[in-house]
Parts: C-alpha cells; sequence; structure tokens
C-alpha cells in the first residue's frame, strides 16, 4: 500500500464533515462536523510529516488540535447561551442578531 | 520503524489501513446521517480513535497519544455534556427550509471530494521518505525541540490564544443575577392574589395506568392533564399518553375473552356496568368446565 491513501482518506472524511455542515441544522452536530474536518487536516498533516521526513507537519498537527480546543470551548458557549435565549439548537431558529 | 522509510508500507499496515479506513469513514457517515445528536457524538468518537491508531502508524506517537486524550477524552464529553444540557430528545427536524437545500449540498460534498481526489493524484506524492531519521532521537523530543526553538512564538501566541478563549466562555456563559431573588412568602402571596392553583400542582400519574413522572395525571372525562406534569418535561415535549393507549389495552381484552366465550357484541353492552367482572369470571369458570 502506498501512504499516499492516508492522504485520500483524509481527502474522504473532510468532504464528508463539509457535506455534514451543510445538510445538519442542528447546530450541535455542525460543530462536530466541523471537528471532523479539522481531524481531517491532522490526519493529512501527519502524513506529509512522514512523506519529508521532518517533524514540522506534526507541529502543525499540534497547534490545530490546541486552537480546535480553544474553539470548542467558545463554540460550546455560545450554543449553550443561544440554547438559553431561544430553548432550541437549531441554527435556523437563530435567524435574528437580537431577541 | 525501518519500514517506515520504505516506499510501500508493510502489509500489516495495509491491513490495518483498509479495515480501520472502512470503519473511520462509516463512523463519519454515521456522524452526519444520525438522527439524534448524542449518536452523532458517538460515532465521531469512534472515528477520532480511529485517527489516533493512524496517527501511531504514521510515526506520531504524541500526536496520537494526545488525540486520544484531549479529543476523545476531553472535547468529545464536552460535547456529550452540552448535549445533555441542550436535552438528548431533541432530534433534528427533516423538514427543509429551503428546497433541494440536501441534494444541493450532497452535490457540493460530491464535487468537493471529486476536486480533492484530482488534486491528490496529480501532485507528484511518489517518494515517501519516513519519519525514522526524524524520530531517532524520540518524536517527543524531536517535537519539543522544534517547538521550543522554530515554533516558540506561535506557541506563545497560542497561550493567549487559550487564555481567551477560557475567559471568552466564562463571559458567555455566566449570567449575573441582576434582581433580587423571590422569597418563599413574596411567592405564596402572589399565588394567593392571583388566585388559581392556590394548592400545589396536581402530582402526575394520578388516575392514570403508571405512576412515573412524564404520564400526565387523567381528569374526570378521561382527558390528560398537562399541569400535573413538571414545567422541564413540559416545555421539551416529554409527556407520556396513556390514557388512549389503556383504553385500547382494555378493548383489546374485552374482544379477546368475547371471542373466546363466543359471544360476539357483548362488550358493546356490558363495559361500563357494575358487576361487570364478576359475571365475566363466571363464565370464564363455566367455559372452562
Amino acid at each position: 500500500m502506498n501512504p499516499v491513501n492516508y492522504l485520500y482518506l483524509a481527502s474522504l472524511l473532510f468532504a464528508i464533515g463539509a457535506t455534514g455542515v451543510l445538510i445538519r441544522r442542528n447546530a450541535i452536530v455542525v460543530f462536530m462536523c466541523i471537528e471532523l474536518m479539522l481531524n481531517a487536516c491532522n490526519l493529512a498533516l501527519v502524513a506529509f510529516s512522514r512523506m519529508h521526513g521532518n517533524l514540522d507537519g506534526q507541529i502543525i498537527a499540534f497547534f490545530t488540535m490546541v486552537v480546535a480546543a480553544a474553539e470548542v470551548v467558545v463554540g460550546l458557549a455560545i450554543i449553550v447561551s443561544l440554547f438559553r435565549s431561544r430553548h432550541s439548537a437549531s441554527v435556523d431558529d437563530a435567524s435574528l442578531m437580537k431577541l | 520503524m525501518t519500514q517506515l522509510a520504505a516506499y510501500s508500507t508493510s502489509t500489516g499496515e495495509a491491513v490495518q489501513f483498509w479495515v480501520l479506513g472502512t470503519v473511520a469513514v462509516v463512523g463519519a457517515l454515521c456522524t452526519i446521517l444520525m438522527k439524534k445528536a448524542v449518536h452523532s457524538a458517538l460515532c465521531l468518537a469512534g472515528t477520532m480513535i480511529i485517527l489516533a491508531v493512524f496517527y501511531l502508524a504514521n510515526g506520531a506517537y504524541f500526536l496520537g497519544i494526545v488525540q486520544i486524550v484531549v479529543y476523545t477524552g476531553a472535547i468529545m464529553m464536552l460535547f456529550l455534556f452540552v448535549v445533555m444540557l441542550v436535552g438528548v430528545t431533541a432530534a433534528d427536524s427533516l423538514k427543509e427550509t429551503i428546497k433541494g437545500q440536501r441534494w444541493l449540498a450532497l452535490l457540493c460534498g460530491l464535487g468537493f471530494a471529486v476536486l480533492l481526489f484530482a488534486g491528490i493524484g496529480n501532485a507528484s506524492v511518489k517518494e515517501f521518505n519516513g519519519l525514522a531519521e526524524a524520530n531517532s532521537g524520540g518524536n517527543v523530543e524531536g517535537l519539543a525541540g522544534l517547538i521550543f526553538t522554530k515554533y516558540v512564538f506561535a506557541f506563545e501566541i497560542t497561550g493567549a490564544l487559550l487564555i481567551t478563549a477560557t475567559v471568552g466562555a466564562m463571559v458567555l456563559t455566566h449570567r449575573e443575577r441582576t434582581e433580587r431573588a423571590k422569597t418563599q412568602r413574596e411567592m405564596a402571596e402572589e399565588r394567593v392574589r392571583e388566585g388559581k392553583h392556590l394548592p400545589p400542582l396536581p402530582a402526575p400519574g394520578v388516575y392514570a395506568r403508571h405512576n412515573a413522572v412524564d404520564v400526565a395525571g387523567l381528569l374526570p372525562d378521561g382527558s390528560p392533564s398537562e399541569l400535573t406534569v413538571n414545567r422541564t418535561l413540559r416545555e421539551r415535549g416529554q409527556i407520556r399518553d396513556v390514557s388512549s393507549e389503556a383504553l385500547d389495552d382494555l378493548r383489546a381484552l374485552e374482544q379477546r375473552s368475547a371471542d373466546r366465550l363466543e359471544r360476539p357484541d357483548v362488550r358493546r353492552t356490558d363495559i361500563g356496568r357494575p358487576g361487570i367482572g364478576r359475571t365475566d369470571v363466571e363464565r370464564t369458570e363455566e367455559a372452562s368446565k
């Protein structure tokens, strides 16, 4: 097996995540799909690191993980405050800036 | 370790890739197709664990462990926590707000995948150098060396980002109480002044067939009273109505016994009349003789 297959898998997972962001309306599931896309990118970065034989790709993947953790914390806080004001986690209901 | 440098991977890694890769794709599809958010979260956690195995197979030992500890351990559990907070049973509505949006989205995703595949196929990624040399001093040591020399500025920025995220989450979710909380006495006086529901609210399950909290009590005419169910359950729409179910059960039972005793249509005249139970028992005894 050629290790380039890891890149194909990563792009497939990324496309699945992008489709999920477009078709789902529950804000939490949309957020999970974004996480899936970030993970797919990480897999590609790790495969690139192996391809070039240095650790820079892994460093970038590590920073992606840190940014993803920060993003999850803020995003989930936004979803919780949205749910408090609208009693729903659907992205269709959040059509107004202010209630 | 030496095999990592090879152009082609070992058979073991190939088998692992095809088996686990299939499971990862199935997990990703389940994530976007499952109706309930909890199922989506669990499928995504499975996919992330498989990705961790792939990191380990690619020689990224530190990232593989961090993926399991941080992603599946912390982030996915945070997701599950919020899902439970927001309401587990809140399923996605399947009504399309924009007509044909789902098919267009599917088409977009497919086109995107084709573009990515074509891009990778055209790129010259035939040579894989392998990480044997880079990992020779240890994977963690190599990463640490890079983080604290070449990427030290990005590392510092990351610290600022984490602090900002923490403060942001606290600001977003913290609610300052602006007015004084009502005392019990004030609430009692308010209730008397309003004049409705002077006694405590009725309990759930009274005169219903079950005494579970989500089963509404029945009013004298047999209709369920929503007032008996907890406000949270009422808002979520999680009230179980057993009154019609119970009546159907009773009717089916009557029908069965009537069929067995070969007296059709007797239930129409007998139901609701006192003494029916005793005559039924007597007739059953006669039939068994």
